[in-house]
């Protein structure tokens, strides 16, 4: 089935229909939505100048805000449905639910200073029953998996150096894969060294575990720059929200 | 005081102001900066321009609202590519905030195509009803089909544990979707019974949750999986890609761009979206951060001099 990508959609057309009735989602309330985000968002950036009680005001309500918000979630994405509901709804098939139901209570009881040893009873079941699904998945996944990526092969060609360099392409891809994995092995091998406290760096352990603070500052230096990324793009979210959705101006 | 000192005990707000310049201009005015493509955004497209009609895709809308900027217009580009190939979709979340916005994401899209499909019919001259729901009713379906083409399961709580029951059923695992719906009545999940019948799973995350599929979903039951992250964790998945583990990676605003360029230039839609407009923002804070750490550091290193002072590298 073929469909055309037409650039003239309406508003109306794209707006699921629960937008478009009467309720929270209706037209008002979303003024009224965007008119309050926008006016947070102010309160929130008039930090940046100096703190002020409007940005105070708005970081307590962002803090008590979120904290209703995830009881509610909580309340009706896991504890209702998943225990309450069943529990009420059907107890002769769920009854086994009453046993994870006291775990969860027993866990409260870390806010009891003489009795917070009984919490320490269903973390000890959430720590063991936890170590026993993710120890073996984590061998796997983290261990051999990353280990058999660091010990592949050199030289991944069959054909001999002079049949290479007949062929371009296939010789760029076997060399860029060799210094690929050059560059990984000497990596890895020096990162540990560094890491090997048991002997003084001095002397070869000392040079290669230096070798090892070269790549971990380029490692630094990559990840801070994708946070300086993900910082600006919450900005660029924001603005692209106080200009578009708020003012009405017309980005892009 | 120097003028180095002065320099550099600048008053920080106005670094602020130059980088809230350098994000509005641009925004209002784009520059149309090129966004070039790398070869883990790349990956994922060509992965999904490789599956046939009606192969079955998972993605998994594991972020919260924080995250939005950087991820939802990652996700609807997904979605549009997936539907423009007419892929059975399935689509749940781990995160219980991000559950609203991966339904609004996905109704959106699908909203988008179905209008086109509705204008395609009524330029052909071809009449149609909408039954209350506003779905296509009559002699032809919609394009996008719920429970059909494309299904929405929710949020469930358990991280590993959802992803160990997806390995088993899906249907078992979210006996309903988020509009209530049984799953099991769904023909989506005909051909799809567990997380080995996917022949693609992409996770969209800003939390740890790429490393939880992988660990969980991945390894132990053999899909081809794709992630998209928020920037500052990109780097850490880097490994899973060289090990095989991921088949591509999209990684913050730029990765959401370049998919939007791809499913652009491929002709799937018709103008990029969000991502794309803020790269030229993106690009110009990021040339005046470089600028700036030039800048003071030259000064700083000169002020050292002059104070004799030794500089050590």
């Amino acid at each position: 089935m073929e469909i055309t990508i037409h650039s003239a959609i309406t508003f109306a057309q794209i707006i699921p229909e629960r937008l478009q009735v009467e309720g929270p989602y209706s037209p008002g309330w979303t003024w009224f939505g965007i008119w309050l985000a926008a006016v947070f968002t102010l309160s929130m950036y008039s930090f940046l100048y100096k703190d002020n009680p409007v940005f105070k005001f708005g970081e307590h309500m962002y803090v008590g805000i979120s904290v209703g918000y995830y009881i509610c979630l909580t309340w009706f994405n896991i504890m209702r449905p998943n225990l309450f509901d069943k529990i009420i709804g059907d107890p002769g098939f769920y009854w086994y639910l009453v046993f994870p139901g006291i775990l969860g209570v027993m866990m409260l009881f870390r806010f009891s200073r003489s009795l917070s040893w009984v919490s320490r009873y269903p973390l000890a079941y959430y720590v063991a029953a936890g170590a026993g699904l993710a120890i073996p998945a984590i061998i796997q996944a983290y261990i051999l998996a990353q280990m058999h990526s660091t010990f592949n092969p050199l030289w991944v060609s069959d054909l001999t150096v002079v049949e290479l360099f007949t062929q371009k392409d296939v010789m760029k891809e076997v060399l860029v894969n060799f210094f690929t994995q050059i560059v990984i092995f000497v990596g890895v091998l020096s990162v540990l060294i560094y890491f090997f406290f048991s002997l003084e760096h001095r002397g070869a352990v000392g040079r290669i575990s230096q070798v090892g603070i070269w790549f971990l500052m380029i490692t630094f230096g990559a990840s801070f720059g994708y946070t300086v990324m993900a910082r600006i793009s919450l900005l660029i979210g924001r603005m692209q929200f106080i200009l578009g959705d708020w003012l009405g101006l017309k980005l892009g | 005081m120097s003028f180095y000192d002065k320099l550099l005990k600048i008053d920080r707000r106005w670094i602020y102001l130059l980088v809230a310049i350098a994000v509005i201009v641009p925004l209002l005015k784009p520059l149309r900066l090129p966004v070039t493509l790398t070869e883990p955004a790349e990956n994922i497209f060509k992965k999904i321009e490789t599956l046939p009609e009606g192969s079955h895709v998972l993605i998994s809308v594991d972020f919260a609202p924080s995250s939005e900027p950087e991820l939802k217009p990652m996700i609807v580009a997904l979605y549009r590519h997936c539907f423009a190939k007419k892929l059975k979709l399935v689509t749940m979340t781990l995160e219980a905030a991000g559950a609203a916005l991966a339904e609004d994401a996905l109704s959106i899209t699908v909203n988008e195509f179905n209008a086109n499909y509705r204008d395609d019919l009524a330029q052909k001259g071809e009449e149609y009803v909408l039954d209350k729901y506003g779905v296509l009713k009559g002699a032809d379906e919609d394009y996008l089909v719920k429970g059909e083409d494309y299904t929405y399961l929710g949020y469930k709580a358990g991280y590993a544990l959802v992803v160990l029951g997806l390995g088993d059923s899906f249907t078992n695992t979210f006996s309903k979707d988020y509009s209530g719906e049984a799953t099991s009545s769904q023909p989506i999940f005909k051909d799809m019974k567990s997380l080995s019948d996917l022949d693609l799973m992409i996770d969209i995350a800003s939390t740890a949750a790429v490393e939880m599929w992988i660990t969980y979903g991945k390894e132990r039951y053999k899909f081809d999986m794709g992630a998209g992250c928020t920037a500052v964790s990109a780097t850490q998945y880097y490994p899973f890609l060289n090990s095989g583990q991921l088949l591509g990676l999209l990684g913050g605003l730029k990765g959401a761009a370049e998919y939007e360029k791809m499913i652009v230039d491929a002709g799937y839609w018709v103008k990029p979206g969000l991502a794309t407009t803020g790269m030229d923002a993106q690009s110009i804070v990021h040339f005046l951060t470089v600028v700036i750490v030039i800048i003071t550091n030259f000064f700083y290193l000169i002020r050292k001099r002059r104070a004799g002072e030794k500089t050590n590298f």
